[in-house]
């Protein structure tokens, strides 16, 4: 269809030459300016333009002629206003196209900011700022704590309630879905461990050793920690950026509203999952990395995988086991606790979601090497024969 | 330094700032656009209205070079955008400012380098040059000075329009792309923006392409609205002739309540510049 009307054309000026920025000084102290002084020729005229205006002596009282100028914007105007030092001089000839420019230059806003801080009292400002920061985290990590304690209780009278369906899915996809990866680290891990290992024994001819050495290694400390590690970086990060999202979305505020706790549907979920999913990693990983520690023993010490298997449970009593799937039981609750109070402070901006799943991440491994060093000093005399 | 070089540049006021020429779109198999022509003459406002889904967006990002249509040419300031070198495609859009819906303020600068960033990526200016030439874009829009130092996330909806339009305006553009510049502001601060966007295209003859739903917008700001229906730009005129078209969107948008409501208050043509 054609248009039913045509758009008007617009009586414009023929076309017209245009010229770089140039400065002409006369004799008798008068300057006059040609040329296109907008934005476009001075991006590459700018600094020369700029030195040679600094060089005209300041005192001098200049006619300014500047109806030469063909094109005119603001920064062209700036440049001009600065070389007059920001004021009009008396005899100055422009064009009436151009006024305009100038008389918004001629009339700034005023400056309101706060003056500056004093350096000295900003760097005790941010030195201190620590305090509140931690404070406020533990303020709300307590609070999420308490609320999660009520929300279980509550639970626990009405089973029928509890989020179930959250409860599964969340076992799938922290649990099932980090099965390959665990199961790759762990295998390697347990190559290497038991590589390294039998290198020494061998020199001491306690090759039998390696059941020991690979039993309570991997089945007390490394399985538990390496299994979390994984776990915190891979689901504690998804964890914290999908409350964070949902914070940007405002879909946590949408809950408020409906009246569902966020503790319940969100929180509660997350760490009953976590807290069933990561034993059952750490015992898959265990074992897995156990059989990569048996084949390079069978390669290095010549002992079959099953005569270590057989070894294995006369060396390593069952206790550390059950140490070791507890580990991973708390550290799974230590995780998902540290990655949803993370989650609920970000701030509805994309910079805070950044932050936010990097401190996650970092302080969920740290406080799971905190709470495995703590226990290791606590059951420092179980489970050794 | 850069040498000095003449600019070899005519200024030519009758070449269309946008010329679109046939232009077709297509997304699988759904056709948004069916040889679509349009043109934006010099220091006119023109607004976009179609329905939803009728490629508005789309024909916006196409014209600056976010995406490229299936077929057809776009031309700004005479130049090819979709089949031009890198170099000179990088010209144009220092000629051309846009205004995004939500701002798209940079959210990890504070608003002074929000506007000074497009300064500072020229490298022809000094540092205190580019804050004279920020309090000066603050003070256009009229954003006080003392929110300089804040961030994106601190600021309201209104604020960060005004900012986006600061940003948008500080490489001094020929050319202004607005989308839903009112979209989400409350009536006041709209009309507000409204002659802040008014006041700013006549000083400085800015050539102003606009996507809006908002009637009173388009009304007060339109030189000439461009009628997207069926892949095809229906009509391309000033308010008092689109209004009359007979065409079942136009009667729905222009006859409508709403549309009445706010004909009843239209100014009386401006006309063409």
């Amino acid at each position: 269809m054609p248009d039913p009307v045509a758009p008007a054309t617009s009586a414009a000026p023929a076309p017209v030459r245009i010229l770089p920025p140039e400065i002409h000084v006369g004799d008798a102290g008068s300057v006059r300016l040609t040329g296109a002084w907008d934005i476009r020729a001075l991006e590459t005229h700018a600094a020369d333009i700029q030195r040679r205006l600094a060089k005209l002596p300041a005192d001098a009282a200049h006619v300014w002629d500047l109806t030469g100028i063909q094109r005119l914007d603001h920064i062209g105007a700036l440049i001009i206003w600065r070389a007059w030092r920001k004021t009009r001089p008396q005899n100055s000839r422009i064009r009436a196209e151009h006024e305009l420019f100038f008389t918004t230059l001629a009339t700034p806003k005023p400056d309101t900011s706060e003056p500056p801080v004093p350096w000295l009292l900003r760097t005790l400002i941010t030195a201190g700022a620590w305090i509140p920061l931690v404070a406020s985290h533990g303020r709300s990590f307590l609070v999420l704590l308490g609320q999660l304690v009520i929300d279980t209780l509550a639970m626990l009278r009405h089973p029928g309630l509890g989020p179930w369906r959250e409860v599964s899915a969340n076992i799938y996809r922290v649990g099932a879905q980090a099965m390959p990866i665990t199961a790759a680290v762990g295998f390697l891990i347990g190559i290497v461990l038991s590589y390294l290992s039998s290198e020494q024994l061998r020199t001491f001819g306690a090759g039998s050793f390696i059941v020991n050495i690979l039993g309570i290694g991997l089945i007390r400390e490394l399985g538990p920690v390496l299994c979390a590690v994984l776990v915190a970086g891979r689901s504690g990060s998804a964890i914290t950026a999908q409350l964070g999202v949902m914070r940007v979305t405002e879909e946590l505020d949408a809950l408020s509203v409906m009246g569902i706790p966020q503790t319940v549907r969100l929180v509660l979920p997350k760490v009953i999952a976590l807290a069933i999913a990561l034993p059952l990693l750490t015992l898959w990983t265990t074992s897995i990395a156990l059989f990569g520690g048996a084949l390079a023993a069978k390669a290095q010490l010549d002992i079959s995988v099953l005569q270590f298997m057989t070894d294995l449970p006369g060396v390593v009593p069952a206790v550390n086991l059950s140490l070791g799937l507890g580990k991973g039981a708390v550290f799974g609750v230590l995780i998902a606790l540290t990655a949803c109070h993370f989650g609920l402070r970000i701030q509805p901006n994309t910079e805070s979601l950044g932050t936010g799943t990097t401190s996650s991440v970092v302080s969920s491994i740290t406080a799971v090497i905190v709470a495995d060093a703590i226990i290791a000093v606590a059951f420092n005399n179980v489970g050794f024969s | 330094m850069r040498p000095a070089t003449p600019m070899p540049e005519l200024e030519d006021e009758r070449t269309p700032v946008v010329q679109i020429r046939d232009l077709w779109t297509q997304f699988g198999s759904f056709v948004v656009h069916r040889g679509l022509d349009l043109d934006v003459m010099h220091g006119e406002v023109v607004s976009l209205v179609g329905g939803s889904g009728s490629g508005k967006t789309t024909l916006m990002r196409q014209v600056l070079a976010l995406e490229t249509p299936t077929r057809g040419e776009v031309k700004v300031f005479g130049i090819p955008v979709h089949s031009s070198s890198a170099a000179t495609l990088k010209k144009i859009r220092k000629r051309w400012g846009v205004l995004f819906q939500e701002g798209a303020l940079y959210s990890a600068l504070s608003v002074y380098d929000n506007i000074a960033l497009p300064l500072r990526e020229l490298r022809a200016f000094d540092e205190d040059f580019i804050r004279d030439v920020v309090m000066l874009k603050l003070d256009m829009v009229d954003i006080e000075r003392r929110h300089a130092v804040k961030m994106p996330a601190d600021l309201s909806g209104g604020m960060v329009k005004r900012i986006a339009l600061a940003r948008a305006l500080a490489l001094e553009p020929e050319l202004v792309f607005l989308d839903e510049p009112t979209a989400g502001l409350d009536p006041d601060r709209s009309e507000s923006f409204v002659s802040l966007v008014h006041s700013l295209h006549r000083k400085l003859q800015l050539t102003v392409v606009m996507i809006t739903h908002d009637l009173d917008t388009l009304v007060s700001l339109s030189d000439r609205i461009a009628v997207l229906v069926e892949g095809r730009v229906l009509a391309n005129a000033p308010l008092n002739v689109v209004s009359k078209l007979d065409h079942p969107f136009v009667r729905n948008y222009f006859q409508g309540e709403r549309g009445k409501r706010a004909l009843s208050v239209a100014p009386p043509p401006r006309g063409t510049p």
